[in-house]
């Protein structure tokens, strides 16, 4: 799960990681009101979204008054921002962070992740802050370092050190840093992050380390652990459908194509897409029913599905292991009737009572065909939908 | 022969009593499973599917001599119940649980680290020496003993991989779900290197997905180590960027874990790679 920058800023403050003065607003007056309660004579308005990439398109201004500050937070909020990390409808702005502008001397980068390949959480840091982190690792390796933490260690001083001094860090930047680390380290494992990023994280003139932006991402299987976190959920930057799929316990993603999907199992579902494509068809969207699947979720996914207006065509790919085709079968005759499912659907069945699966498929007067294997099944979806588009 | 379990592995259950574990329980010995008993706190002393039940597993250990277990615990209490095993010394460890903190099992990887004990899972639909031994939530109908080895990051591709091999009719030796997570137990490397030393394996179905590096490494330790056909099949080649596809593990992140580098990576390693996970056991067939 991702949360704001403001919500991530609030965490940081809590975990006694510096960040620039400022505050939340949700319109132009209240805008005005934050930057007027704070010093200076310049502020910085930032779209909050859930994507980076927003300095490029316009989604962070510098205010040079208080009345810039209210006519840039008008022009942007209700807007929808499109960034680098967006689909072409981009995600709305419902909300804006004010901050106190600061003198800046160097841009830092300061990451932990978690790291797949060594099993450990993991410090990532980099002079060249404020750049895309993934161009540096891949132009110049050798201006990116990382310092893997052991779980029952924690995170040691010699590992805040090594990431200080190869950042240019010097006094008390370095027992600076330190805290920062700490408190990073210690916001992870409380809240179950799985990604904490820094970027830039700024030297000012007058030499402090503050953390200029702020993103945390969360392990979706912890959510449950930290209802605090589960709150600062904001449904309006995630897709409606994957929104209301997640209520009915089923993995769904949105595609561009036009041919839904309907599968047993995430990795059987990811497959299913490709074959889609393989035989010159573009999948609608990625949908694992899971395992124990019984008739309301398969009517509830095929509301997902033909809720998508491009969809033309479902193509139905259940593996039945445990469950028995014959029932599976039922279940989808159930749903195309109380779903009212007009546009055709292929169905590909296989695994235990395969025959009378089949066998109640046929003949049945729908839009609905029984194909012999995955391959045809894919084959038959691409034909029909073309047909129709 | 085959890899890691036998008929004469001897397995218990942790969640034995529980709704999965009870039904899954019931699956295994009707398989022919050498299921010994159960673990459930507070139920120890109870029979259960005609089997004893024990608060702890090193209870069941000391009086079954288990060798295996399969957890089927909800997801916040697997990382103790994997732990629990460890501690009794338990060699083979099935975690079928899905939806564990993904900190959680980096802490359970790093305290197992030394002890000598296997873990698959979790998020995996088990393993099964066919007309054997059962260990997961496989349906064992579609199984034939026979020479093909299958090793998978996904519950439903395997079955699609044992379904085309037994079509083949090619049966297999052994087949591993190693599981969806980004954390988990054994990866492709610790089972590729069990089937090339197996006599009974003839050839090997790897079946990767989306994420992490493992296929990667798997390519390499294939074309150093590997001398038996290997025929690959990688998920998620249309997969959007940044999206979690289901399992926790299945994701793109800055560029890397892409299909087409896993499949750029096992064709150099002159693996065949098969672009349509229909061609699986045709392909497999064509290698023999």
């Amino acid at each position: 799960m991702n949360i704001h920058e403001y919500q991530a800023k609030q965490l940081f403050q809590q975990y006694a990681i510096p960040i620039p003065e400022g505050s939340y607003a949700d319109t132009p007056e209240h805008a005005k009101q934050v930057a007027s309660e704070l010093a200076g004579n310049g502020w910085v308005v930032k779209a909050q979204v859930h994507a980076g990439g927003r300095g490029k398109v316009g989604g962070v201004k510098l205010a040079k008054s208080l009345a810039e500050v209210a006519e840039f937070s008008h022009e942007l909020l209700g807007k929808r921002l499109v960034t680098i990390q967006t689909d072409s409808l981009g995600l709305p702005i419902n909300s804006l962070l004010i901050e106190k502008i600061y003198p800046i001397k160097r841009e830092l980068y300061l990451s932990l992740i978690l790291d797949r390949a060594t099993e450990r959480v993991m410090f990532i840091a980099s002079n060249a802050g404020g750049m895309d982190i993934e161009a540096v690792a891949h132009e110049t390796p050798e201006k990116i370092i990382s310092v893997a933490v052991h779980p029952a260690a924690g995170l040691q001083g010699y590992s805040c050190r090594k990431v200080a001094y190869t950042l240019g860090l010097k006094g008390q930047q370095i027992k600076a840093l330190e805290k920062i680390m700490h408190g990073m380290y210690k916001l992870f494992v409380d809240k179950d992050a799985s990604q904490i990023e820094i970027n830039p994280l700024i030297e000012t003139d007058s030499g402090d380390l503050m953390a200029l932006d702020a993103k945390i991402n969360f392990d979706d299987n912890a959510l449950a652990l930290h209802p605090e976190i589960l709150a600062m959920k904001d449904p309006s930057q995630e897709d409606d459908k994957e929104n209301e799929a997640q209520r009915f316990g089923l993995n769904y993603i949105t595609l561009e194509g036009n041919i839904g999907c309907m599968v047993n199992g995430a990795g059987l579902a990811m497959a299913t897409m490709d074959l889609v494509k393989l035989k010159g068809g573009f999948p609608a969207n990625f949908l694992d029913v899971g395992g124990g699947t019984n008739v309301e979720k398969v009517c509830e996914a095929f509301k997902l599905i033909i809720s998508d207006s491009n969809v033309k065509a479902v193509l139905v790919n259940i593996f039945g292991g445990i469950v028995k085709c014959d029932v599976i079968a039922q279940g989808i005759l159930a749903a195309i009737e109380q779903v009212h499912v007009t546009i055709p659907v292929v169905v590909r069945l296989e695994g235990t009572n395969v025959e009378e699966g089949r066998a109640l498929l046929t003949n049945t007067g729908l839009n609905l065909y029984a194909a012999e294997d995955l391959s045809h099944a894919a084959e038959k979806v691409v034909e029909l939908a073309k047909a129709v588009a | 022969m085959s890899i890691l379990i036998n008929k004469d592995t001897k397995v218990i259950c942790q969640g034995f009593t529980g709704k999965q574990g009870t039904f899954h329980s019931e699956q295994a010995l009707a398989y022919g499973t050498k299921l010994v008993g159960g673990v459930t706190p507070e139920r120890g002393g109870e029979t259960h599917l005609g089997l004893p039940v024990f608060n702890t597993v090193q209870d069941a250990v000391k009086t079954t001599g288990a060798t295996a277990s399969v957890i089927y615990v909800p997801p916040f209490y697997a990382a103790d119940a994997i732990l629990e095993a460890v501690d009794a010394g338990i060699q083979l460890i099935v975690c079928i649980t899905e939806g564990i903190p993904t900190l959680q099992m980096l802490r359970v990887k790093a305290a197992m680290a030394g002890t000598g004990a296997l873990l698959i899972g979790p998020n995996c639909p088990g393993i099964i020496t066919p007309d054997e031994c059962k260990i997961g939530i496989m349906p064992a109908k579609i199984h034939l003993a026979g020479s093909i080895g299958i090793v998978s990051r996904s519950g439903t591709l395997t079955y699609e991989s044992v379904h085309q091999t037994t079509l083949q009719g090619l049966g297999q030796s052994t087949c591993v779900g190693i599981g969806g997570d980004p954390v988990h137990g054994m990866n492709f490397v610790d089972v590729l290197s069990r089937f090339q030393a197996d006599e009974q394996t003839k050839g090997i179905v790897m079946v990767g997905e989306i994420g992490g590096g493992e296929e990667e490494d798997a390519a390499e330790y294939i074309k150093a180590f590997v001398t038996k056909p290997v025929v690959a099949y990688i998920a998620g080649q249309t997969a959007p960027a940044g999206k979690r596809m289901g399992h926790a593990g299945a994701i793109v992140t800055g560029g890397k874990g892409t299909a087409a580098g896993k499949i750029a990576a096992l064709r150099a390693a002159g693996i065949e790679v098969v672009n349509s996970p229909t061609d699986i056991g045709v392909a497999m067939k064509g290698c023999l």
